[in-house]
């Protein structure tokens, strides 16, 4: 899991806004300090891909990209992402084209339900950017903070290591 | 199409049932394995995948309607006690708290047999007392712990094995324990007494709580007198049951959907006490409200799986099983059944002499669920360890052992000669991939020197057949293409891809063409996508309704192309006579703005013949014998569930199944404290289930042979089946591997290290 930013000055009792990047756009809200990040993305922003599981950091279907590297959104405060860039599942596939992991996901059917697929799907993303040829091992190591109850997990290893190999072709 | 009224008995869940249906025409003939299927038995990736990667499906969860309130419910800190006085006071002064419901102020609501959904005598730690709404979740959290509760503390019991002493407190006049199934064929007495080896042994198992990812909840909202619920669930007709129930309204003022859900594994069947209180308060305060667990009031009130406590005496005569008694004790909490563990027992061995029993013991403990394979899980666990231990003591081969008592093709409890069974071949399938010839009686030496490997392997039995009733109805467009309209979900086993083939292969379309509604009551009903049913039950039904359309869509282009039906024929899309192809959007267009509406309904089974589903998992496993840990290094599973729809969804179920019987049977574990009736680990830090790290090489294998006495597409279910018999495998290859036997799931660390005497 990637670095929290720390929060530099006194803030709150009251809500505060917050500019961040969300998906490459500016943004900002207007939020209690205490709101989670996973919070502000689904209520506030309308973005609901990131899932809220266990709230405590246990599961990872939370899931996103906080400046390129993997952090659990229910851990991590919106106030301390001013300034930062946030990337969800919803910006990997921005202008209707699949992202490699979403396309390698959907042929090695690497989801039952889908309730971690997000999660899953941004710990993958963050593993292929950082790895341009992730071995089993990487890939194991890249989504063990994702838990999935339907057991999908086989097809997981195969969906990004595939898609690692279609990366690596372009 | 003449309606005709049909009386069937079905096996849901390992009991039986009867239904009376309403059927519309006549069935079809089963697809044959020479029926030229282009679309059925391929593995077309899910039509529903851009959805799920895109974080664009909509869970219950994801709804954020204007105005929403939400609510947090309050759960009792005691595991029996009376509510004497609940004040709210301090709650309601908070800014934004929007009303407080009790036991002393909510309206009546009828709820499994209670009067109300607040109880007078709260019975487990997690029973709810209070709700409350309130204009943030945060603000909901907050108010719920300054509601001020006058509790009379009272005996509780929240053990199954204190429970069943006869010294344990009584938590119903009744006592705590009750019989829930019996069986018995032949002389057990006598033939006991005549055998030449008898074993005899207890096992026992773990509650294994449910952790869907998305955990029980509901959005509610009143226009008017209308009623809308959008719930997490495996039956969006039973959430509307149980809210007619409860509230006291026609159907025609409730509508429930559920498009997208995240996981249930048999513990979302109807509504819960959440879909009542968020009904109830959406109507008091005007707007729509949101009632969602918690994850650890998921893992308090929402279910689980019954802990057992089971007894097997097993003989043998010469080289035959004789013999064998099996009884069971399973936890059922609060709950008001309980599933029966001795099924396998009874039905799956050819053995003569069979004697059953189980029973419920209550307990002060959350009400357990259906949980993927109810009772077989457990069962099959004690059973088909006690045939390992009898062929052990006997000097043979358990597989051996097992095929002496797998080959008939009768069922033995009722009698009747199954539709089909390749038990003994999915034996053959399963030694030969997993290399049972390396497996050696007292184990081998494994990869390293204080490592132990050892095989094992178990069968598994179960139902899956479906039945009616389940309708669909299937919209052609005037384009060609179609929408099939069923109110069945689709729970993550892959439904609306294998419906979408059905529809696409009867009816001549490309899949693309197909777009699949479920998950709403304004549709036809269709059964609770439970029981390994939903396939074989819903299937048949779409392909009737697939088939409608197709003949009506032939009697319109036979008016329009001036042709007579039967020269006519529906292929990839297009209408297809004497060579000619007019795409069907080409004819229909000719016509303004009509849309083909082709019903189907399911059939009943047929009366005189069982049908089954069957399967064998094999495990490989080492053991280090220094710190317990058990290394499962390859599972071989393999299913006899007749024709298989989907191969690739169908082999992620399986493996799905695979895992979860991994849990089962090495990590999971509810922890309760007995001094304070309170659950440890409810949450996804102390229970563990399996992660990615912990996933074997895992082969999956099907006999895919369409069945076709038992419906019209030649499938039955795939749900449960490979969850039922990995436990007992691996259980099996544990004890091979280092000669000592573990006779409670789960096998941990602690456990292996016990039996192997070296714990200090």
């Amino acid at each position: 899991m990637g670095r929290v930013p720390k929060v530099s000055s006194y803030i709150g009792p009251g809500a505060v806004d917050v500019a961040l990047k969300v998906n490459g756009d500016g943004v900002s809200v207007h939020v209690p300090p205490h709101r989670t990040l996973l919070d502000t993305l689904r209520e506030t922003l309308g973005l609901t891909g990131a899932k809220r599981v266990c709230d405590e950091g246990m599961c990872g279907a939370c899931t996103v990209l906080l400046d390129g590297e993997p952090v659990y959104s229910c851990m991590t405060l919106a106030v301390a992402c001013a300034g930062h860039s946030v990337e969800t599942v919803e910006g990997l596939s921005k202008d209707t084209k699949l992202h490699l992991i979403q396309e390698a996901f959907i042929e090695h059917d690497a989801f039952q339900c889908g309730f971690c697929t997000p999660g899953q799907i941004m710990s993958c993303v963050a593993l292929l950017t950082r790895n341009a040829a992730p071995t089993g091992e990487d890939v194991l190591r890249a989504v063990s903070g994702n838990l999935c109850r339907c057991g999908a997990y086989p097809n997981i290893v195969a969906a990004a290591l595939s898609a690692a190999k279609k990366q690596a072709r372009r | 199409m003449s309606i005709k009224v049909v009386r069937t008995k079905a096996e849901i869940e390992g009991r039986i049932i009867e239904a009376t249906a309403l059927v519309e025409g006549r069935d079809l003939a089963p697809w044959g394995t020479d029926s030229g299927l282009a679309i059925v038995g391929k593995g077309h990736p899910r039509v529903d995948g851009i959805a799920r990667v895109t974080g664009r499906a909509q869970y219950t969860q994801d709804l954020y309607l204007p105005g929403m309130l939400h609510v947090r419910v309050l759960r009792s800190p005691y595991p029996r006690a009376r509510v004497r006085r609940v004040d709210a006071s301090r709650a309601l002064a908070l800014p934004g708290v929007r009303g407080v419901l009790h036991r002393f102020n909510a309206p009546k609501a009828a709820f499994r047999g209670e009067e109300t959904i607040f109880r007078d005598e709260v019975r487990f730690v997690g029973d709810e007392v209070a709700a409350l709404a309130a204009d943030t979740e945060e603000t909901a959290a907050d108010a719920v712990r300054l509601i001020d509760v006058d509790y009379e503390l009272l005996p509780f019991v929240a053990d199954l094995e204190e429970a069943m002493r006869d010294d344990a407190t009584r938590l119903t006049e009744k006592g705590n324990v009750t019989e829930s199934g019996t069986y018995e064929r032949g002389d057990t007495k006598r033939a006991f007494a005549e055998a030449s080896v008898v074993v005899e042994a207890t096992y026992r198992t773990s509650t294994q709580l449910h952790n869907s990812l998305e955990t029980h909840g509901a959005v509610a909202r009143w226009d008017g007198d209308l009623l809308t619920v959008w719930e997490s669930t495996q039956h969006v007709f039973g959430v509307r049951a149980g809210l007619q129930a409860a509230l006291k309204i026609p159907y025609s003022d409730i509508r429930v959907l559920c498009d997208y859900m995240g996981g249930g594994f048999g513990s979302k069947g109807g509504a819960g006490k959440h879909t009542i209180v968020a009904s109830i308060f959406a109507r008091q305060l005007g707007k729509p409200v949101r009632c969602f667990l918690t994850r650890d009031e998921e893992n308090l009130a929402a279910g689980n799986r019954s802990a057992t406590y089971q007894t097997v005496k097993i003989a043998a005569k010469g080289k035959r099983i004789h013999a064998i008694e099996h009884l069971s004790w399973s936890n059922s909490g609060q709950g008001r059944w309980v599933a029966d563990p001795t099924g396998p027992t009874n039905g799956l061995y050819d053995i003569p002499h069979v004697r059953t029993r189980s029973y419920k013991v209550i307990t002060s403990l959350g009400a357990l669920s259906a949980f993927r394979a109810p009772g077989y899980v457990e069962g099959t666990f004690a059973l088909d360890q006690a045939i390992d231990e009898l062929a052990d003591r006997i000097g043979e081969d358990p597989l051996a052992l097992r095929r002496r008592h797998a080959a008939r093709q009768t069922d033995p409890v009722t009698g009747m000669r199954y539709s089909l069974k390749r038990l003994l071949a999915c034996y053959d399938i399963g030694a030969k991939e997993i290399g049972w010839q390396h497996r050696k009686p007292e184990g081998t030496r494994g990869s390293a020197p204080h490592r132990r490997r050892g095989y094992g392997m178990a069968s598994q039995l179960w139902g899956g057949s479906g039945f009616p009733p389940a309708y669909a109805t299937v919209h052609l467009n005037p384009d060609g293409t179609a929408v099939l309209r069923c109110g069945t979900q689709d729970i993550g086993t892959g439904t609306r891809t294998v419906l979408a083939q059905l529809v696409a292969e009867e009816l001549g379309l490309a899949l693309g063409d197909v777009r699949v509604e479920l998950g709403d009551t304004n549709s036809q009903y269709a059964p609770i996508s439970a029981g390994s049913l939903t396939v074989s039950s819903v299937g048949p039904a779409v392909r009737l309704a697939a088939k409608d359309a197709r003949m009506q869509l032939l009697d319109a282009a036979s008016g329009l192309l001036e042709v007579r039906p039967t020269e006519l024929r529906v292929e990839r899309g297009a209408i297809v006579s004497k060579g000619r192809r007019t795409q069907i959007g080409e004819v229909l267009g000719q016509i303004e703005n009509y849309t083909v509406i082709g019903k189907g309904s399911r059939f009943p089974n047929p009366e005189d013949i069982s049908l089954k589903t069957f399967g064998a998992h094999f495990a490989q496993v080492e053991v280090d014998v220094r710190t317990g840990e058990v290394f499962v290094e390859h599972v071989v599973a393999v299913h006899d569930i007749g024709r298989v729809i989907n191969p690739l969804t169908a082999a992620s179920q399986v493996e799905g199944g695979v895992i979860q019987g991994l849990g089962f049977v090495l990590t999971e574990e509810r922890v309760v404290d007995r001094p304070t009736g309170r659950v440890l680990n409810g949450n996804l830090e102390g229970y563990k289930v399996p992660t990615i790290r912990d996933v074997p090489k895992i082969t999956v294998r099907f006999i895919d042979d369409p069945d076709t006495k038992a419906n019209n597409i030649g499938a039955k279910g795939l749900g449960e089946p490979p969850i039922i018999p990995l436990p007992a495998a691996v259980a099996n290859a544990i004890a091979n591997a280092i000669g000592v036997r573990i006779r409670t799931a789960p096998i941990t660390r602690q456990r292996v290290l016990d039996a192997l005497g070296l714990r200090s």
